[in-house]
């Protein structure tokens, strides 16, 4: 929030829907295979050829726009929008124009215990474009893999007033959007991709300032960055008494700082119009209801069943909910071990935080549903201390083994063996003759040393609890 | 004098719009010409067609799909047989040097 | 007879009796093609060892004793803008003079399983541009019944090639009357189906929403035949109709009695040639003698066709020609310096004038502010040219008109570059048709006091190809001008 300006940001974003075919040709779209390989005349606009519409895809889009509560149209129709760009085969994008696919819709966005709620304009199809990748000497290579993925661009309204509130906008999107299974949302593979109008304008200005258009932000802390970068800049240009340049900008994550990339000249001219090789696409009653019976437990629905039928804190469904990922997680490991609490603590504790500082998403653990119930069962029937529980749930973080052959390898297993542990009690003891004599004096509370110096003693694989006992009789006699 | 529906300025715009190269004597003479076309078709304007649907398919045809089944890619070697430069399975294409897109 | 003068139906006959192999055909087009070739100039180019294997392997099936189809072992010509895998397919374009498709096109498809022979690719106006092939970025084919003359255009070379007997049949396109014109200017039948009957995958697009392949015969009985292969539902082209292809064959009925024909009289005005307009109202009178009932009708919005039909075409154009850019295959200019310079020295060396002129036409009907004035308005009088003939079938089975204004004309007569009007008024009668969707077709009616043939043009609504067969086999079989051939 500045004082002197309002801050106006749209975003649009882009999301490859995460289909088995192209939108346009039944080519695969496999991420990450050799160049050229999943391309036919169709994707690489060959003369003559011609689209056939995926369904699938389409139902991706309508299931996108009803999760993101927008109306589905009952007509809309696909365009050509014209440029020359050596990644875009035919010289065309088949977008679609007038006649999106989805319409007015809306996401709630909390932030800062405030519930805004972010109008969606627009959702429409389109296909992707190939890849250039920049050759020696200053040529490119084009790869036409990408080209004729299908595309949703999810454009909002400007409704969005700060770099937070844009950050925590695009988190809900995806998460929505991952729940659906429509899209991956991968940023960094490009599946989500955003791109940001801004502007400001003085304080009771009604009219909107000139905007600039941000791309290349490949992160969201790339995209919060930009935004913050970008006010202050058109900030300074404003009280400065010069003019904001409506401008396409590009983010460099090195330097942190925006660029021109080009000043909108007359050159943008993209003549939409009808594209003749497709029909057009009605959308009916039935064929949506079918649609809506398709669409999973969304986000909102998950938490609140995670409260109410669990037992889960607010605050814990909130967590494991924020993800997809995370949540189906969870759910997994409740499969095998029935205590919600206790695999929560586990989840928001050791392995958030664990997942945190190696920067790794969930779908990288290396630790399966069923390997951390397997664990958690392993503390209940005594085999190992809470405390060594933790030792082996980062053994397991960092080498995927199961449970029970690190227990074995390192020899973990809780000693809960009386005579055993009588004897290590009573070399501990006998090295603190003081403490004993504190407690015999009255002061109980040196219990608690004690216990810590012989689980010091077995490197943590006392019995707490038997060590507890064992100490309290031998103190009494 | 009769009143140009497309100037020389125009037309140059709409040449860079299609990526053609025309030398000064062709850009007078697609003006012309251009022109000619564009008087004729001057006639549409006695049409009233404020109430009138486009017609952009001559089939009312609606909703026809594919079922997203992978099939059959071109062989590599087969995408890029055309291609007037390739190198490591791509197309090759010379320096970006304008920032026009 | 010769060989290369008989018709499909005919040589099938003489193929199952045994009278000739179908080796024996393909040696005699070829024949026929080496000695007036040189002349007529149709082909781009030939496939002579290709169409040698397949009439072997139609060869084969008659010496095993198997039955064969109606068009296996007939030789056909196919215009080169019909994508052939492995086989050069050139548009007439220096953009495309080295292009080879790794695909075919389905038509292309359609006629191998009908087993057809293909004797080669022919030439055109450089992406279809044209009315007389003399857009052809390679050279200009010359009219068989008076080579001084042109053969109509675009799909001249097809024309060209069935009426100097250098192809039995012939597959062509028509955007805006590119089969029917040149059918009618060298003496032979051709039709334009609807719109989406046959499939366009694999057609090099000049209109997308006004492009339809069609056939080129000697007779109606081979245009029947031709139409029950090429016509036909295609999952990969989504504006294809479906719907069953009826046996065409079964309206070759001679029988006019009782059909309702409509003369639009805008087409029969004077912009006609007085010779053509004779000819089509002698042959209106055949038709009333057969039996049928000739009236005037009006469509009133038919002499805006033309320009909207020149706004939508180039429109379309502009953009199904953006992807020739020097980038995946065809001409990429060696002078570029740096990528924009590569793409615009491409193009500017790679298309002809016309084409260029129709590129550029088409951009600033689409360009920002002027869309509005030139393609919406265009495709609103479009709706109305539907609802002509959407009224006119209310009433009529067919309408009838000429299909040119005028017969054959010199080379190079109509290509002043200060009155290209001259050149696209050839498409008059045929155009609103296209813009339409409906089918027509072109057959002889005459000749003028030159010698040069005359086309009649009947109209159908949609899907009402049958009809058309019918009237059209009626009135060949109770004239002969369809009998004439070239002296060439």
């Amino acid at each position: 929030m500045l004082k002197d300006y309002d801050i106006t940001i749209g975003l649009e974003v882009h999301a490859q829907l995460d289909t088995e075919t192209k939108i346009f040709c039944s080519c695969s779209t496999e991420f990450g295979a050799e160049p050229n390989t999943h391309t036919c005349p169709v994707c690489l606009g060959m003369p003559g050829v011609l689209p056939v519409l995926n369904k699938q895809a389409v139902e991706y889009a309508i299931k996108a726009g009803l999760a993101l509560n927008c109306e589905i149209t009952d007509f809309s129709k696909f365009d050509r929008k014209n440029y020359f760009y050596p990644d875009l085969p035919k010289a065309y994008q088949i977008s679609q124009f007038d006649l999106p696919l989805c319409e007015e819709g809306y996401i709630d966005v909390m932030t800062d215990e405030e519930s805004v709620r972010i109008g969606i304009n627009r959702i429409h199809m389109e296909e992707d474009a190939g890849k250039l990748i920049h050759a020696q000497g200053g040529e490119s290579l084009v790869d036409y893999n990408r080209g004729g993925t299908p595309l949703i661009e999810i454009v909002t309204e400007p409704d969005i007033t700060s770099p937070i509130q844009a950050t925590a906008y695009l988190k809900k999107l995806k998460n929505i959007l991952e729940y659906l299974e429509v899209s991956d949302c991968n940023m960094a593979e490009g599946s989500l991709r955003c791109d940001a109008n801004i502007s400001l304008k003085p304080k009771g200005q009604s009219e909107l300032g000139v905007k600039t258009e941000l791309k290349n932000m490949n992160s969201f802390k790339a995209i919060e960055k930009a935004l913050t970068y970008e006010i202050k800049r058109q900030r300074k240009l404003l009280k400065e008494g010069g003019k904001v340049v409506q401008e396409t900008r590009t983010w460099d994550d090195e330097v942190e700082k925006t660029f021109s990339m080009r000043s909108k000249e007359e050159a943008h001219d993209y003549r939409y119009f009808p594209e003749p090789d497709l029909v057009p696409l009605e959308v009916d009653e039935a064929w949506l209801q079918e649609i809506k019976e398709e669409i999973p437990e969304l986000p909102k629905a998950r938490r609140e069943r995670f409260v109410n039928e669990l037992g889960l804190p607010e605050y814990d469904a909130e967590v494991l909910t924020d993800s997809k990922s995370i949540a189906d997680f969870f759910e997994a490991v409740l499969e095998e071990y029935d205590d919600p609490k206790t695999v929560s603590n586990w989840m928001m504790g050791d392995m958030l935080r664990l997942l945190n500082e190696e920067e790794l998403e969930i779908e990288e653990i290396k630790i399966e549903p069923v390997e951390l119930a397997q664990m958690l069962k392993l503390m209940d029937d005594g085999t190992i201390s809470s405390k060594i529980a933790k030792t082996v749930f980062e053994e397991m973080f960092n080498t995927g083994k199961k449970p029970e052959t690190i227990v074995e390898e390192k020899g973990l297993k809780q000693i809960s063996d009386s005579s055993e542990l009588e004897g290590i009690i009573e070399e501990v003891l006998a090295e603190n003759q003081s403490a004993v004599e504190d407690y015999q004096a009255g002061n109980e509370n040196v219990i608690g040393f004690l216990v810590g110096q012989t689980m010091q003693a077995t490197q943590g694989k006392a019995n707490p609890q038997l060590v507890n006992e064992i100490l309290r009789k031998k103190l009494a006699d | 004098m009769k009143v140009m529906k497309i100037d020389e300025t125009m037309v140059e715009k709409v040449a860079m719009l299609s990526r053609l190269e025309l030398s000064s004597s062709e850009k007078e003479q697609m003006t012309e010409q251009l022109n000619d076309i564009l008087e004729y078709a001057d006639e549409l304007n006695e049409l009233e067609t404020e109430d009138i649907e486009p017609t952009a398919h001559a089939l009312p045809i609606k909703n026809v799909f594919r079922e997203d089944k992978v099939g059959e890619s071109l062989a590599r070697k087969d995408a890029l047989k055309n291609a007037p430069q390739k190198e490591a399975g791509s197309f090759k294409v010379p320096q970006i040097i304008e920032t026009d897109e | 007879m010769e060989i290369y003068e008989l018709t499909a139906h005919q040589l099938h006959e003489k193929l199952k009796a045994g009278e000739v192999s179908a080796q024996e055909i393909v040696k005699g087009l070829y024949q026929r093609i080496e000695d007036v070739e040189d002349d007529v100039k149709a082909y781009i180019t030939l496939t002579k060892e290709r169409a040698l294997e397949q009439a072997k392997k139609v060869d084969q099936q008659l010496a095993d004793g198997e039955e064969i189809g109606a068009l296996a072992g007939i030789p056909i010509a196919l215009k080169d803008n019909m994508c052939t895998e492995g086989i050069k397919t050139t548009c007439a374009s220096e953009i495309l003079h080295n292009f080879k498709p790794p695909y075919n096109a389905t038509v292309v498809e359609k006629l191998e399983e009908a087993e057809t022979v293909l004797l080669g690719k022919t030439n055109l106006d450089e992406f279809a541009m044209g009315s007389s092939t003399e857009n052809s970025a390679f050279f200009t084919t010359k009219n068989p019944w008076d080579l001084d003359k042109v053969p109509g255009g675009s799909s001249g070379g097809s024309a060209a090639a069935v009426a100097a007997g250098e192809a039995v049949l012939a597959i062509g396109s028509d955007t805006g009357g590119s089969i029917r014109q040149p059918a009618s200017l060298c003496g032979v039948v051709g039709m334009k189906p609807t719109y989406g009957f046959v499939s366009r995958y694999g057609l090099i697009a000049f209109a997308s929403s006004l492009d339809q392949i069609g056939p080129f015969s000697k007779d109606v009985s081979d245009c029947a035949l031709a139409l029950n292969y090429i016509c036909g539902h295609d999952p990969r082209d989504s504006t294809s109709a479906e719907r069953e292809v009826p046996d065409f064959t079964e309206s070759l009925v001679d029988d006019a009695s009782g059909m309702k024909i409509g003369v639009p009289k805008e087409l029969m005005d004077e912009g006609i040639e007085a010779e053509t307009r004779e000819a089509v109202k002698k042959a209106i009178a055949k038709f009333e003698e057969l039996g049928a009932v000739c009236e005037e009708v009006s469509l009133p919005h038919s002499e805006y066709a033309l320009s909207a039909y020149y706004l939508i075409a180039p429109a379309e154009a502009s953009s199904n020609l953006a992807r020739y850019d020097g980038v995946r295959y065809g001409h990429r200019s060696p002078e570029g310096q740096g990528l924009l310079d590569m793409f615009t020295k491409t193009r500017s060396e790679g298309f002809g004038d016309e084409v260029k002129r129709r590129i550029m036409l088409g951009t600033y009907a689409l360009s920002s502010g002027y869309y509005d004035d030139y393609y919406l308005k265009a495709q609103k009088v479009r709706t109305l040219i539907k609802e002509d003939f959407a009224k006119a079938f209310a009433e009529y089975d067919l309408l009838l008109s000429p299909t040119s204004p005028f017969t054959a004309f010199g080379v190079g007569e109509k290509t002043d570059s200060d009155d290209l009007l001259q050149m696209y008024i050839s498409d008059l009668c045929t155009v609103p048709a296209n813009l339409a969707g409906i089918p027509g077709i072109s057959i002889p009616c005459g000749f003028d006091s030159q010698g040069l043939p005359i086309g009649l043009q009947l109209l159908g609504d949609y899907f009402a190809e049958e009809k058309l067969i019918q009237a059209a086999y009626t009135f060949e079989q109770n004239t002969d001008f369809h009998q004439q051939r070239t002296e060439i």
